[in-house]
């Protein structure tokens, strides 16, 4: 199994990895700091990954994309599958007082994943299989006067991924959208935690599930698909009148 | 913790003592610039928070949770050495190692701890006897101290620090990393001997005659039998093996049941409790069994029931484990014995080993050559500390010393008798850490 992972330091998408290295599975992990590329890089290997190979790439840089992926098939030779997994919690007050800072936000969590995606569908649509996993979240189900810029960002990837799955299901290759909930990691840091809060491993888990599955949308942990199914139900005067 | 990792509080064990609000700073990578000295008030690391008292607590103050720091670094098969960030547990490490036909030297009882909390107490398992404590298969671990200074430390490099840290309690810095030595162990499971003993001297003559055959002995005792009978209890001993035929139901251990709730206080009372023990000692018919087992649970046989600890109800509970030089006579552990079955104050668990002479590398370390017994109170007021305080004094009195892992409780005057080496060791604290514990058992000094 060849896999790239793209924001591959997260705490989430580490722990999808460690499944896949006790496999055996080879790995082109792409991350913006190189140190925490090699401590991740070290954990997969004693867990039993193969071969490894790191690439620093701030994902901003949308300029970079083509050449990344070029980068990871030379290495590789081949891909089996990608996870795309990076992502920013954006103050939402400050996006909210500043276009720049929205328009960051935006860029991390959703222009990137459109520009990767893009230049993925093209090579997985001709290999004819495989699997390209993608993290949104549930708060990209509904817009929520707190979070709407992240939660917009990731509903315009979720929406993205969803019209890539129709495209590429016709050349068998799984398009997978991850929608965590709370989960425990450095991006979450500072809020409070409650117990709907998972571990990154409980999440981890289930993406590599998914993920040799080739689920179409997952929810996880599971709950999260009937907590959304309610939120959803809510008529928007309602809604628009609720503090979440 | 729940099972699948994730905290919900940062208590100890034994839910007693419940100290003042404590802010949480998890530590997520291993090269970051955590910058200890911003942070206001003392800071303490800590790891999954097994240890019973208050060594783990820093009431007021900041927690270190290591827990994130859980990457594996290396492991070298050809020389068995594994070295791992301090969050990583023993449980997975035997996850690792197990299956590539290597066991950890030695094992606390319970695999959810750990490196950091294993070294910081240098714990110790039921082959002490052999291995010695944790911390002697410790070859070295980074360091780092609240000024940003990060040292490595082995038994040549700042030995001094490398001393004071192993048993250090978490206070001379936090561990970022850690390198052990495994052992090749024969197979993953345990032939194991269970024998009854009816009486405490019967138990010493077991213990002798099983250290030289077995690399693990420990047993439990029944301290609510009196008289002729005090001391009664199930002697444990075992050698790693891989059986002819693998026993059934020994594919991956699963966490049976936990405890959803806390159960209210009186669902643990005498009656309760002298009826197991009474049942369990009777529930081995012969006076001796044969068994192979996995090795999970052999020695974690309390992982199974996740959240055990919540048995004991909302006021917490104490433990109180003490080892007293091995002597002749056996009267120190005779007179604990009997002072526990006569208070009427019940202990459902009860742990007797002996201690080897393997020395003990930390300056703070605990175990040392002697009889050692682990007890399990449920908290119950003024009756249990009474209880307690009247166990140290006969501890001290015959030149034994409690386990800070596992104490709430004793007295700064007592620490400071069982441990005089303290003063040498307060000279490598690290000035920006301290505990709840550390606090309690030094504010007044006594000579
Ligand atoms: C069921 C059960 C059975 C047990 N059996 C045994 C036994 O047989 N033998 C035995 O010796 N103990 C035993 N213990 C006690 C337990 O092994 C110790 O308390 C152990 O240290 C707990 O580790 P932890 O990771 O939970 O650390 P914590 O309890 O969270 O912390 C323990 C200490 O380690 C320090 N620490 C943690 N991480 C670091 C770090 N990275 N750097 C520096 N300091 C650090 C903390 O500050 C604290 O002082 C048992 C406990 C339980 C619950
Ligand atoms: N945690 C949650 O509650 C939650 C809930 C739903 C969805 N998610 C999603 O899950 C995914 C993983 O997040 P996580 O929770 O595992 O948090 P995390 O550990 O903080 O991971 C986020 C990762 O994204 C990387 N990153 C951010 N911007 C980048 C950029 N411009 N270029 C390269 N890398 C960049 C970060 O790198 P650095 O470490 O170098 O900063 C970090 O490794 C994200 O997409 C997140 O939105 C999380």
């Amino acid at each position: 199994m060849k896999l790239m992972i793209i924001g591959a330091t997260s705490a989430i998408a580490h722990e999808a990895a460690r499944q896949f290295a006790a496999d055996g599975a080879e790995f082109f992990l792409v991350g913006r700091d190189p140190d925490k590329l090699a401590a991740v890089q070290r954990d997969l290997d004693v867990r039993g990954a193969g071969r490894v190979v790191l690439h620093t790439l701030d994902l901003n840089d949308l300029a970079q994309h083509e050449a990344l992926i070029a980068a990871a098939y030379d290495a590789m030779g081949a891909l089996d599958a990608v996870l795309i997994a990076h992502g920013t919690l954006p103050d939402q007050a400050r996006a909210q007082a500043d276009v720049e800072a929205t328009l960051e936000a935006f860029t991390t969590n959703a222009l990137t994943y459109i520009s990767l995606l893009t230049l993925l569908a093209g090579r997985f649509e001709q290999q004819r299989r495989g699997c390209i996993a993608v993290i949104a979240s549930v708060a990209g189900d509904r817009g929520r006067g707190s979070n709407y810029v992240y939660g917009a960002a990731k509903g315009a990837v979720s929406l993205f991924a969803s019209g890539l799955r129709a495209r590429l299901s016709k050349a068998g290759v799984a398009v997978v959208t991850i929608k965590p909930g709370f989960v425990d990691t450095p991006m979450t840091a500072h809020l409070k935690k409650n117990p709907l809060f998972a571990s990154p491993a409980t999440v981890g888990r289930r993406i590599y599930v998914a993920m040799l599955k080739g689920e179409d949308v997952v929810y996880a942990p599971w709950f999260w698909r009937y907590i959304m199914w309610i939120i959803r139900l809510i008529p928007e005067r309602v809604f628009k009148r609720l503090s979440l | 913790m729940t099972a699948n990792g994730h905290r919900r509080a940062y208590q100890s064990w034994g839910r007693y003592p419940r100290v003042e609000q404590q802010n949480v700073r998890p530590v997520y990578w291993r090269n970051n610039d955590l910058d200890l000295a911003r942070i206001d008030g003392p800071v303490l690391p800590y790891g999954l928070g097994r240890s019973y008292g208050d060594s783990c607590l820093n009431g007021g103050g900041t927690l270190l949770d290591t827990s994130p720091l859980n990457r594996f670094i290396a492991f070298d098969e050809e020389a068995g050495l594994l070295r791992c960030e301090a969050g990583v547990t023993l449980a997975d490490i035997l996850k690792l190692i197990v299956p590539r036909g290597w066991f950890l030297p030695t094992t606390p009882g319970t695999k959810f701890v750990t490196i950091g909390g294993a070294i910081a107490n240098d714990v110790h398992g039921k082959n002490h006897h052999r291995a010695g404590t944790f911390g002697r298969h410790v070859t070295r671990f980074e360091l780092l101290r609240s000024d940003g200074e990060r040292l490595i430390c082995s038994p040549d490099e700042n030995a001094d620090l490398f001393r004071a840290t192993i048993g250090g309690l978490g206070l001379t810095g936090l561990i970022l990393w850690a390198e052990i030595r495994v052992q090749r162990v024969a197979g993953p499971f345990i032939a194991k001997e269970q024998i009854r003993f009816g009486s405490i001297d019967e138990f010493f003559e077991i213990s002798a005659e099983s250290d030289e055959r077995f690399e693990h002995t420990m047993a439990w005792v029944d301290c609510l039998a009196t008289g002729k009978h005090l001391g009664r209890g199930l002697f444990m001993r075992g050698n790693y093996t891989w059986p002819k035929r693998i026993p059934r139901k020994a594919a991956e251990p699963r966490s049976l049941f936990t405890m959803p709730v806390q159960l209210p206080a009186f669902a643990l009372n005498l009656a309760t409790v002298k009826a197991f023990n009474s049942l369990y000692y009777r529930s081995q018919l012969t006076r001796r069994t044969f068994q192979t087992v996995p090795y999970d649970p052999f020695f974690y046989p309390l992982d199974a029931i996740q959240e055990w600890h919540r048995l004991y109800g909302a006021p917490g509970f104490l433990q109180y484990q003490f080892v007293v030089p091995y002597a002749q006579d056996r009267t120190a552990i005779k007179d604990i014995l009997r002072q526990i079955s006569q208070s009427g104050v019940v202990s459902f668990l009860a742990v007797l080993k002996v201690f080897g002479d393997v020395p003990s590398p930390g300056m703070l370390s605990f175990p040392r050559p002697g009889v050692t017994l682990a007890l399990d109170f449920p908290f119950r007021g003024q009756r249990t500390l009474a209880l307690l305080d009247r166990l140290d004094e006969i501890v001290r009195a015959h030149g034994g010393v409690l386990y800070p892992a596992k104490d709430a409780r004793m007295s700064a005057e007592n620490f400071q008798a069982f441990y005089p080496q303290w003063r040498e060791f307060a000279r490598h604290i690290d000035p920006k850490f301290s505990s709840s514990f550390w606090r309690r058992v030094t504010q007044t000094t006594h000579e």
